[in-house]
């Protein structure tokens, strides 16, 4: 436990004290947020409408950018052959490296929503569920993203093919995130699709570190 | 006493195998495909609502049903490749790929040139149709694993993966989809009570999809007799290039 936890700590000290990671991801999900009244037009009406989806789309897009460096850079210079010899199973390695992700990519993003709400004249009444939805939403978006950044790490251009391969697992994350705001905001009762949204994070915590590590491993050899 | 699976699991007896089965499961293809295409255009009625369009369900259904079907067979072989590490298992799910994509292609743009006329628009954002096309894009996915990781053989080990992590999510997203409504009509020939549809459609549709079947089956063990020589061929070259440099050691 003291090990997983230390490796968390790790990840959370890079992601800080490296710089760049966690201010690019927020940099692009505000940039992707600006652009789409601009292209849309600025009918806050229309905007008003669709900023919860607009937001957790950009949230997806910007959490994808951080998502190729959670084993490359251990890969590159070697700490993952440590991790691999080490104690902790590969498993809880990858468990580890996608927690420090969510904390430090989907945290942040999910509490930068409401500020780009604002911009989108998104309801104010609104803000705690969509904010609640994310941080529920976010673990199974670092979770099923590091089983694409293991099955990509020694890919050609494996930052343009990941997102290609976990972009389409993440439809019934964003389907259930959407329907879960909509179900609470509408009053229409399918408070069940929040439930769901939990049980997706809750699996693929529990499923993604066995099929990444399964990845890891063959690379490894 | 050794399995179909265990005995196939000798190249050499398969390509011995497959060369002998392959010209009767194509002329089968060949000739259920032409009988169903005549049941289809010439002996089923038109349907009551839809008219002549109807007929292109003939070509839409057993696309859609292998689909399906052969993403269930790439998931087969990567299971067998993965725990049994069977020699064929690779290559089988290598050359499903690209077949399973052209099948869910068809599917798509048939469905697309059905959905004109019937439902008055090419596309609609209705649960089957998103899932299918989600089903595409991972067909592109795996094949587009495959071809950027240089090593051949963890390639196939990752794309094993994938198609497995693939089979898990796909019922999660199907089901996320179906969410909403639905403008796609349900399920009418497999289901609970016996199928729905009348058997004037019904018969041209089943032997269409068995000839859709047959040819599937032809061309992948085409596509796999092809990767099995393309990877003899390889390790040919591969020891002729050892064979050259082993000359020049010994000249200099």
């Amino acid at each position: 436990m003291s090990a997983f936890l230390a490796l968390v700590k790790r990840d959370l000290r890079l992601a800080v004290r490296q710089g760049g990671a966690l201010g690019t991801a927020l940099g692009f999900y505000m940039l992707v947020v600006t652009l789409l009244p601009l292209g849309l037009g600025a009918d806050l009406n229309l905007l008003s409408r669709i900023a919860p989806g607009v937001l957790w789309i950009a949230l997806l897009l910007a959490a994808l950018l951080s998502l190729g460096r959670v084993f490359s850079s251990d890969y590159e210079d070697g700490s993952l052959d440590i991790l691999a010899t080490g104690s902790l199973p590969m498993e809880l390695v990858v468990t580890a490296k996608a927690l420090a992700h969510w904390i430090s990519t989907g945290i942040p993003l999910a509490l930068m929503a409401p500020v780009l709400g604002l911009l989108l004249n998104l309801d104010i009444g609104a803000y705690p569920l969509l904010v609640t939805t994310m941080l529920v939403g976010t673990p199974a978006v670092s979770f099923i993203g590091a089983v694409g950044a293991a099955l990509t790490l020694r890919a050609y251009r494996g930052g343009l093919l990941i997102a290609l391969l976990v972009l389409p697992l993440y439809v019934p994350t964003l389907v259930f995130g959407m329907a879960a705001i909509n179900g609470l905001l509408g009053g229409t009762g399918t408070g069940g699709a929040f439930l769901i949204l939990t049980a997706l994070s809750l699996i693929s915590a529990v499923l993604s570190p066995l099929a990444a590590a399964a990845a890891l491993r063959v690379q490894m050899q | 006493m050794q399995t179909l699976t265990q005995r196939l699991a000798n190249p050499t007896r398969f390509m011995e195998l497959s060369a002998q089965l392959l010209p009767w499961i194509s002329g089968a293809a060949a000739v259920i495909i032409t009988y169903g295409l005549y049941l289809s255009f010439f002996v089923a009625p038109p349907d009551s609502l839809q008219g002549e369009t109807a007929r292109i369900m003939y070509v839409h259904v057993p696309s859609a049903w292998l689909s399906m079907a052969v993403y269930a067979l790439i998931a087969v072989s990567a299971f067998g490749l993965l725990v049994f590490r069977h020699p064929l298992a690779d290559v089988s799910a290598k050359a499903a790929a690209p077949l399973g994509a052209a099948f869910t292609f068809l599917a798509l743009v048939t469905g697309s040139l059905w959905g004109r006329p019937t439902w008055g628009t090419y596309w609609v954002w209705d649960a089957r149709l998103t899932s299918v096309l989600i089903l595409f894009f991972l067909y592109l996915v795996l094949m587009a694993l495959r071809s950027s990781i240089e090593d051949e053989s963890l390639a196939s080990k990752l794309t094993a993966i994938l198609a497995l992590v693939g089979i898990v999510m796909l019922p999660i997203i199907k089901f996320s989809v179906e969410f909403g409504n639905t403008l796609h009509q349900p399920a009418s020939v497999i289901r609970a009570g016996g199928p729905t549809i009348d058997a004037a459609l019904l018969t041209p549709l089943l032997v269409m999809a068995v000839g859709f079947t047959l040819m599937f089956v032809a061309m992948h063990l085409k596509a796999m007799r092809n990767e099995i020589l393309r990877r003899r061929v390889k390790a040919l070259q591969l020891a002729e290039v050892e064979r050259a440099q082993g000359q020049l050691a010994a000249a200099e």
